[in-house]
């Protein structure tokens, strides 16, 4: 039998895990709006921000730390990324693209696998946020409650630097037209290395979060690619607020059927997927044309 | 060349595959090892259809790859089904049933869209395998026990037990997929998987319903999945659960890559390398697990420096060593044709002059008929606030030569663009030949016989002159969607004639054999108005056939255009008024959106209002 208390905080693991979807599916809708590449190395940036974290955590016990530490890491790794690689793939096919940064994640989970074996890791939760909260008619583990808010700060930052700064505009004039952009004489490639550089660093600072909630390994990102991309189909591609909103829509959806057979959650995700693309082919707040 | 010899290809496989137990086991291959390279070749061939030929990557492969698995073994063990063979089929067929479901979700979208989607499509099979599915599928364990082939040939028995032997079965099941494949990528429906790639836009624009043949690309490749599943369980004697894994759908896309996409082999030759660098890392240098990354950084390195992979890579080396250009894989496809069109091409030069004369009989009453063949009446299109084109009402007669002209902005591509129904027009009506087509296609449209040439060229730049024309005339000669796998180009009755014919009113009999990407300027223009024309319309627009041209090459063209108007309708725009003046018996003038006025050459020429549009008030200074 479900009882609410059960129920509620199955709402409140959805919420959760739908905060994480949408700043990781932000981070991969804002590059491949901007830049026009999917990058199948997502997953693989929020496993590695996870472990840089963890390092970090080893040396220092700092939880702080570790949170800074995994995103610049992260954002580092992929602003190298962008300059090395995926700046050659530009002219180049999607498939191409695909291929490439498809084959890249495979380098850096084995490479972490080198590292780190393939054993699970835990990263504590910081002390503030140990323990279990009475919420009046239930208890819910506080680091949880402290995800939801960390993750809607991050959010909230992400949307001032895309709304709210020169570069922001810049960037959503790239989403519309890269080449307009590049005319005016903005230089074009620079600005497509800095949105990189961010949304791996939202990947990447989503994964030491996540540390706490679900053990690292180095797979650990393979599940939320997959998770990511339903998001961004049903949100729309190259849509933030859309991102954020089917973040949300799959968290509630893998948390809620869960509930009851934890075996249906994709199946149930991916009917909602298929429902979108049916009713509406671009995606919720995805706008026509943008393939 | 090699493809000019037929069944080379096919005799060289099979001559390669009797020979793999006699050489391989010296190189340090086990049977298990060579069989388990042919069922990932197996795989790969279908995958290299829907990839490498029509251009769609699928992440989501390991899904029929595990469906035609299960469903076979689960005949074979648990159902008590006799015959391997009958239950690979029917694992087969279950697979492709499947691809046909998820392609009809997967294919609304294109691009990255559509490997987002094949991905999370393959990972539901796989959770849908482990739980809701798991009495069936054995869950986490598997299905054991999968039996292997045996034949009952009333005087003996064959059984294909483990090692070569089964790898005599495991061959011949290859083997035919090879000799199909090679069928699907020469017929009709190959030429145009080929063109899909390159360009779906003007694949669709010449009158290809390229969502049929997108999907029929993914039953095949599904297909083919579900039988090599079904051959992977027979050759461990257990249907593993980890067939459905995203790292299964990742293998594959990776060792075809690595072998080269568009190539059949492709895929054979990367499971090779993949499977011999697995043993040979693990086991001769003891890397263990970093065997994968080495692979990893390998498959990295051939996707940024040898796009072709190893076959691919093979192809240019041999080419350059035979000191001729080898055509890209890809294009063996429509190369049956080839070898005619040489030597037409050399007899068409001597008859060019005489070429447009002979026309199908069905155009040559054309100017007998009288009477409205495009009518449009109230054409509105809006985008948001802004009105491109308001309330036009347009008429061209049977015959006739019409010309648009108008300044930047006034809206005369927007109206191509709703007379052809590439964009539907917000109000108004358009009938063509009596039928009213608003609403319609792009597809149907073109299949009616009202088509046009882009104003930014459209060719598929991968594949020759000849081959661009053959893409274009087929929609006319089969329709919109026709499934003739197995038939050969050769086999379409007036496609050459049509061919040759186009090639030589456009000028580039010569040129058939020329990849696109070789062509000047001028020459693109002109295959740009041959593909438009290669699917015989009885209405051909124009959209500034000009633009861009030196002097010469624009006397060239108006010739070009005054040869192909004997025969046709056509509406011209162009900027170049003394050529439109030339040409056209009528001339349109449209000025933000609207027809400001309509007449002879002589009356537009003199036209204060035309004058006004164009100078801006500026009275009387232009005297033609």
């Amino acid at each position: 039998m479900i009882s609410w208390p059960n129920f509620i905080s199955q709402l409140f693991n959805g919420l959760a895990l739908g905060a994480l979807l949408a700043l990781i599916s932000s981070g991969l809708t804002i590059i491949y709006g901007t830049l026009g590449v999917l990058n199948l190395a997502h997953g693989a940036m929020f496993m590695i921000g996870g472990y840089a974290g963890l390092v970090t955590y080893q040396y220092t016990s700092s939880f702080t730390l570790a949170v800074i530490a995994g995103s610049l890491f992260v954002m580092i790794l992929g602003v190298l990324m962008e300059r090395v690689i995926i700046r050659h793939f530009y002219p180049r096919p999607h498939e191409d693209q695909l291929l490439v940064t498809f084959g890249l994640g495979i380098c850096f989970v084995e490479i972490v696998r080198l590292i780190f074996s393939s054993n699970s890791q835990i990263v504590p939760p910081p002390p503030l946020f140990q323990g279990i909260t009475n919420l009046g008619f239930m208890y819910y583990p506080t680091y949880r409650l402290a995800v939801v808010g960390i993750v809607a700060v991050a959010l909230g930052a992400l949307f001032l630097i895309l709304y709210r700064t020169r570069l922001g505009m810049i960037v959503r004039a790239g989403i519309e037209d890269s080449v307009m952009v590049d005319s005016l004489g903005i230089n074009v490639y620079r600005v497509f290395m800095i949105v990189f550089g961010i949304g791996a660093m939202a990947a990447g600072f989503a994964g030491i979060i996540n540390a706490p909630v679900v053990s690292l390994t180095p797979g650990v990102g393979d599940d939320i690619l997959v998770e990511t991309f339903v998001v961004v189909v049903i949100g729309g591609v190259g849509s933030f607020p859309g991102a954020i909103l089917g973040g949300l829509i799959a968290g509630e959806i893998i948390s809620i059927t869960s509930m009851f057979n934890p075996g249906y959650a994709y199946v149930m995700l991916f009917a909602a997927m298929t429902l979108v693309l049916v009713v509406r082919p671009h995606g919720l707040l995805g706008v026509q044309g943008r393939e | 060349m090699l493809k000019q010899r037929p069944f080379l290809i096919e005799t060289l496989t099979a001559v390669g595959l009797i020979a793999a137990p006699f050489v391989l086991p010296h190189l340090g291959f086990a049977p298990n090892t060579v069989n388990r390279i042919l069922v990932w070749g197996l795989f790969g061939v279908g995958f290299d259809i829907l990839f490498g030929f029509t251009g769609l990557l699928s992440f989501g492969q390991s899904a029929f790859y595990g469906t035609g698995g299960f469903v076979a073994a689960y005949l074979l063990t648990r159902a008590g089904f006799g015959s391997v063979v009958g239950a690979l089929i029917i694992g087969m067929v279950a697979a492709a049933v499947t691809g046909y479901l998820v392609g009809l979700i997967a294919l609304r979208r294109t691009g990255i869209y559509f490997a987002m989607i094949t991905v999370a499509i393959a990972e539901v099979f796989f959770f849908v395998e482990f739980n809701p599915l798991s009495d069936w599928t054995g869950g986490e364990n598997g299905l054991p026990g999968v039996p292997t082939p045996s034949f009952n040939l009333g005087f003996t028995t064959l059984h294909f037990t483990d090692g070569w032997s089964l790898y005599l079965f495991i061959a011949l099941c290859y083997f035919i997929g090879i000799v199909i494949a090679l069928r699907i990528v020469r017929s009709p429906v190959g030429a145009i998987l080929s063109a899909i790639r390159d360009n779906s836009l003007r694949a669709t624009a010449v009158g290809h319903n390229i969502h049929g043949y997108k999907l029929t690309a993914f039953v095949i490749a599904a297909a083919y999945a579900g039988f090599a599943g079904g051959l992977l369980g027979v050759l461990q004697a257990f249907m593993p659960p980890d067939a459905f894994t995203f790292d299964t759908s990742g293998q594959l896309v990776m060792q075809t890559a690595i072998g080269g996409r568009g190539t059949l082999f492709g895929p054979l030759v990367g499971a090779a390398v993949w499977l011999f660098l697995q043993d040979f890392l693990q086991a001769a240098l003891g890397l263990g697990a970093a065997w994968k990354l080495v692979l990893g950084m390998v498959f990295v390195l051939l996707v940024c420096f040898l796009r072709g992979g190893i076959v691919g890579g093979l192809v240019d080396l041999y080419g350059r060593v035979a000191g001729k250009k080898v055509l890209a894989p890809a294009e063996e496809a429509l190369s049956g044709l080839t070898a005619k069109a040489e030597r037409q091409a050399a007899e068409a030069e001597i008859a060019e002059h005489s070429a447009a004369i002979k026309m199908p009989a069905d155009r040559a009453q054309l100017r007998n008929c009288s009477g409205p063949i495009l009518k449009a009446s109230g054409l509105t299109k809006r985008y948001g606030g802004l009105i491109a084109n308001s309330d036009i009402d347009f008429a061209v007669d049977r015959g006739e030569l019409r010309g648009i002209i108008g300044p930047n902005g006034a809206g005369k591509s927007t109206f191509f663009k709703m007379l052809t129904c590439e964009i539907p027009p917000s109000s108004g009506s358009i009938v063509f030949e009596g039928r009213d087509i608003t609403g319609m296609n792009v597809t149907d449209v073109c299949q009616l016989g009202l088509t046009k040439s882009y104003q930014v060229n459209q060719l598929f730049s991968g594949l020759t002159v000849r081959d661009n024309i053959v893409i274009a005339a087929l929609a006319q000669l089969r329709g919109k969607f026709r499934l003739d796998l197995f038939s050969s180009l050769e086999g379409i009755a007036g496609l050459n004639e049509q061919v040759e014919h186009t090639l030589q009113l456009v000028n580039l009999a010569s040129r058939s054999l020329t990849p696109v990407s070789e062509l000047a300027y001028g020459e693109k223009r002109r295959l740009e108005i041959g593909l438009a024309l290669a699917t015989s319309p009885n209405l051909l627009l124009l959209d500034e056939p000009l633009a861009g041209m030196s002097p010469r090459e624009r006397v060239e063209t108006v010739n070009l255009l005054k040869s192909i108007s004997r025969d046709r309708t056509m509406i011209i725009i162009d900027h170049d008024m003394d050529a439109l003046f030339e040409l056209a018996e009528r001339v349109t003038v449209l000025q933000e959106g609207r027809v400001l006025v309509e007449g002879t050459p002589d009356e537009i020429r003199k036209s204060v209002a035309v004058q006004e549009a164009y100078l801006g008030g500026v009275h009387g200074v232009i005297d033609p």
